[in-house]
């Protein structure tokens, strides 16, 4: 059938490529013979283009297994033809010779001398053709990756003439997934033909189903179409605009969980140790930035010396930054805060005073520039949620938030310590009488916010950059946080945490990054207006604060 | 008549300061301008200029003193009334370049022509006029203040929490006048400066004038500040500093007298601003920067809060230090500063003047204190005061 219409004119030949995909049924190739096949070869070598894209398309429907390798040849121009009986072989320049493959069965040929032979000419129209027919055979092709690729291209260039193939290859797909996607392509590639106007809407319905802002692409072309096509196009473009809607908001809630479980891990320490002393430690960002160096610190000791262990480094440096943070904290609040209790307000400067020691001394240690922190390979890449992307560390910063935060409700709940420090933020001079060393509670509350700050640092070393101003940077939301919250109470911090979280992220759509960041501060001042006491005060009936 | 009563009833400390401020505004452009450069009672202009800094630094401490010293109200926020000074008197002079800039634009400053911007914003009309951007340099951050402490001090947002939150209130300007669209010149802020006044800025009688003016506002300060306290107001204030709630209990409306003065400390620190701006040729967003608000506040720790020169003293002395030794051990200066803030809240809550003071009283053989101070007291408890909140539990 096909080498009967080959032997036709131009004219036909032009006919038959472009109402190609009027005749999906064509198939039946794989049943071609040799003759025909060397027959198809022999034509990549016709008069004109014409000729050698219907033999591309041939070839291409013959699905033969070395289609794809002559195909590829004759794209970067390896394939030949010989001067004298016109036949055909792949190519390499070796010295005066051509080193010849013969096309069809791969074997090695006598080499060629380079004046008896002339090289197939393509054109560009022709390379599209002959990438379009590659495309369709790797989407017969044994290997799942390929298959996909090729139908994820067939779903880019939306070719109708490759409908035909995706019939082919669809009514041999096993996979689901790959199958899904082929029949994507192919509505895709109705969309872009000629086909009639219920096959078109039917390729519509499919590829609503699709990836929302794929099929918007396919689709916002079509939408101003007179006819029911058109407004096919257009009912289905504002269901998908009204599901990315939705996608869109889960995305806000999901980046503001994640940026809140930052602040979270920022803020819980302040809040503790606010709670308990009444005292707010303005080197709480050093704390933090000591816990990522110290996470840079274990890393290189961890690669110098055992190598086997660094996917775990970031496991082994929590410990390792909560027990280096918490002893600075302890010797800050043994050598300096104590002899300040009652004047918050100078422990306020003080602490500040600390925080630039802490800074300069880091950054006379290692530098004022960042240092390198490495992420376990569990931590990087991403995944496909519904129609979001979504990157491992963020999922993991929320889930290490979290649990930090469970920990310490125990902590505070089932612990000794916890009972007295609780009992200190109620009533400090009942706590006392009853036999309670505050001081040594003191010493402890700060020791562990200043512990919790560290290992918020190694959380941060992850999706920070880790430099002497780490801290900086993360300070004033977090007094935000804790202000909002309110002080005493855990939850009030992690309700506050993840609301200015969320709310950061569904303002800066509408007013970008920078405004939408001071908008939540001016809301925040007026918050405090209504509530002075932040989200969940500590009810009583003290007058003095 | 302020004078008149401040010859009456000031005190002995504030005299002595405003003469020799008034000493130093006189002599100090005769110096720089009479003097032949050989002499060695010149004064060079640098000079001039790097201690006209240091008093308009001078000028925001003693205004940041008047309410945490005198109100017990620890802002953390007034660089952000003394940038908005700056800035205002900065959109002046922008103004005044005139054709002169870069892009030779008539009217936009430089920046806009850079930005495409096509005319002036509305708020930048009328800063071509300098009584104008005079008022606005008291107007803006008086208005800010105003609003602020109207909502904060009715609300009884006191202590640490509002300590806080002044700090992120210049943190959200700071944020705010890094964007470009806001129309102040971003990043970049102002600079490029050429005539106040129609005098060239750079000129050394520029700066000599200019160092003068700043003396005065601050002798003006000093007075104003002595004029408060001095008076049954300032005994108020003082007394909401010691005991807030006592105060309220007794029948004052403590939020407007903290609303009063700290209104008037937001003014001072924007003329503060403006007379920094032509000093040092520009003004950045990076004046909102909250470090240096705190930085302002150890001035006046180590000069003495409650005092009234002290945090004239402060200023002078740590930024005197700050440019000693960025310039020398540009790696100690943040060692020394954090060591300053420690030691001075730890060893003297007082400041120097608060040691002198302690020095003088204890050489002297009479006991009687000088009540020309109303120093803080100094409470040093066993346990704390921080909120002590009875019953309910926490989680």
């Amino acid at each position: 059938m096909w080498d009967c219409r080959m032997s036709l004119s131009r004219f036909l030949s032009i006919i038959a490529i472009f109402g190609f995909c009027l005749f999906p049924a064509v198939a039946g190739a794989q049943g071609m013979d040799d003759a025909k096949l060397t027959s198809l070869v022999q034509a990549l070598a016709g008069d004109n283009f014409d000729e050698t894209s219907t033999a591309v398309s041939g070839l291409a429907k013959s699905a033969a297994p070395r289609a794809a390798a002559i195909l590829n040849a004759l794209s970067a121009g390896d394939l030949y033809v010989s001067k004298a009986d016109r036949s055909v072989f792949i190519g390499m320049r070796d010295g005066s010779d051509y080193a010849a493959t013969d096309p069809l069965s791969g074997a090695k040929l006598p080499p060629v001398p380079r004046n008896t032979a002339e090289k197939i000419k393509v054109n560009n129209r022709l390379r599209r053709d002959i990438a379009a027919a590659i495309g369709g055979l790797t989407l017969m092709s044994g290997d799942a990756a390929e298959r996909r690729s090729a139908a994820e291209a067939i779903l880019k260039n939306r070719d109708p003439d490759s409908i035909a193939l995706l019939d082919q290859a669809l009514s041999s797909e096993k996979d689901a997934g790959i199958k899904l996607l082929m029949q994507r392509a192919k509505a895709a590639a109705v969309l872009n033909s000629s086909a009639p106007d219920d096959m078109k809407i039917a390729a519509i319905a499919e590829i609503k189903s699709g990836n929302g802002r794929e099929a918007l692409g396919l689709l916002t072309p079509l939408a101003g179409v007179e006819g029911p096509v058109g407004q096919a196009a257009s009912a289905a473009i504002s269901s998908i605009n009204a599901e990315l809607e939705i996608w869109n908001g889960i995305q806000n809630v999901i980046y503001g969980l994640s940026l809140g479980s930052v602040l979270l891990l920022a803020a819980i320490g302040l809040a503790i140790t606010f709670g308990v002393m009444g005292v707010i430690n303005m080197a709480h960002g050093e704390m933090v930035m000591i816990g990522a160096y110290t996470t840079f610190v274990v890393q290189q000791i961890i690669r110098t010396s055992m190598p086997g262990l660094s996917e775990y480094s970031l496991l082994l440096a929590l410990p390792a930054a909560f027990l280096v943070s918490g002893a600075i904290g302890v010797v800050i609040e043994r050598g300096i805060i104590r002899f300040l209790y009652g004047r918050p307000l100078e422990t306020l400067l003080a602490t500040w005073g600390i925080s630039l020691v802490l800074q300069q001394a880091t950054r006379s240690w290692f530098g004022a520039s960042n240092v390198q922190v490495g992420s376990p390979s569990w931590m990087s890449g991403s995944f496909d949620a519904g129609m979001l992307t979504l990157t491992w560390s963020r999922l993991w910063i929320i889930v290490f938030a979290l649990s930090v935060f469970a920990v310490l409700q125990l902590v505070l709940k089932k612990t000794m310590l916890g009972l007295r420090m609780r009992a200190v933020t109620q009533n400090r001079r009942m706590a006392s009488s009853m036999g309670i060393r505050t001081p040594w509670v003191d010493a402890l509350t700060f020791g562990l916010g200043s512990g919790i700050a560290g290992i918020a640092g190694v959380a941060l070393s992850q999706i920070a950059n880790v430099s002497p101003n780490l801290g900086q940077g993360y300070i004033i939301d977090s007094f935000m946080v804790v202000v909002f919250g309110g002080v005493g109470n855990l939850w009030g911090t992690l309700v506050g945490a993840m609301s200015l979280g969320i709310a950061n992220k569904f303002l800066e759509p509408f007013a970008g990054a920078v405004l939408g960041k001071i908008l939540v501060l001016v809301l925040i001042i007026l918050f405090i207006q209504k509530r002075p006491r932040g989200l969940f005060a500590l009810k009583g009936r003290a007058i003095e604060a | 008549m302020i004078t008149q009563w401040f010859f009456r009833h000031g005190d002995r400390r504030s005299r002595i300061a405003i003469f020799l401020l008034l000493a130093v505004a006189c002599l100090v452009p005769v110096l720089n301008l009479l003097m032949p450069d050989t002499s060695p009672l010149h004064i060079p202009t640098y000079l001039v200029s790097l201690f006209g800094k240091y008093l308009t630094y001078a000028l925001l401490a003693v205004a940041l003193d008047l309410v945490w010293g005198f109100c017990g109200i620890l802002s953390l926020g007034h660089g952000a009334f003394f940038a908005l000074g700056g800035y205002a008197m900065g959109m002046y002079l922008m103004r005044q370049i005139g054709p002169r800039g870069v892009y030779a634009d008539p009217v936009l400053p430089d920046f806009m022509v850079f930005l495409n911007w096509k005319e002036l914003p509305w708020f930048w009309y009328g800063f071509d006029n300098f009584w104008f951007a005079a008022l606005m340099v008291v107007l803006v951050p008086g208005a800010l203040a105003f609003g602020f402490g109207w909502l904060a001090f009715r609300s009884r947002v006191t202590g640490v929490y509002l300590s806080i939150i002044t700090q992120a209130l210049t943190y959200a300007l700071l944020l705010a006048f890094f964007r470009n669209d806001m129309g102040f010149g971003g990043n970049n802020g102002l600079t490029d400066f050429k005539d106040i006044l129609g005098f060239n800025v750079q000129a050394g009688a520029t700066r000599s004038a200019l160092f003068a003016a700043t003396a005065l506002f601050l002798a003006l300060a000093v007075l104003v500040s002595s004029f408060i306290i001095r008076s049954k107001l300032g005994k108020v204030l003082v007394g909401v500093r010691d005991a807030e709630s006592r105060m309220r209990f007794l029948g004052y409306r403590v939020d407007r007298y903290k609303l009063f003065v700290w209104t008037v400390s937001a003014m001072m620190a924007g003329i503060a601003g403006a007379l920094y701006v032509p000093q040092v040729g520009i003004i950045n967003p990076s004046e909102f920067e909250p470090a240096n608000s705190i930085e302002a506040v150890i001035w006046v720790a180590v000069g003495g809060r409650g005092t009234i020169i002290g945090p004239i003293i402060g200023a002078i002395l740590v930024n005197f230090g700050k440019t000693y030794f960025t310039a020398a051990f540009p790696e100690i200066w943040l060692f020394a500063l954090g060591a300053l803030f420690i030691l001075v809240t730890l060893f003297l809550p007082r400041g120097i003047l608060g040691l002198y003071g302690s020095w003088t009283n204890r050489s002297a053989s009479h006991a009687a204190r000088k009540d020309d101070e109303v120093l803080p007291p100094v409470v040093k408890q066993g346990g704390k005061l921080a909120p002590v909140p009875e019953p309910q539990a926490a989680e």
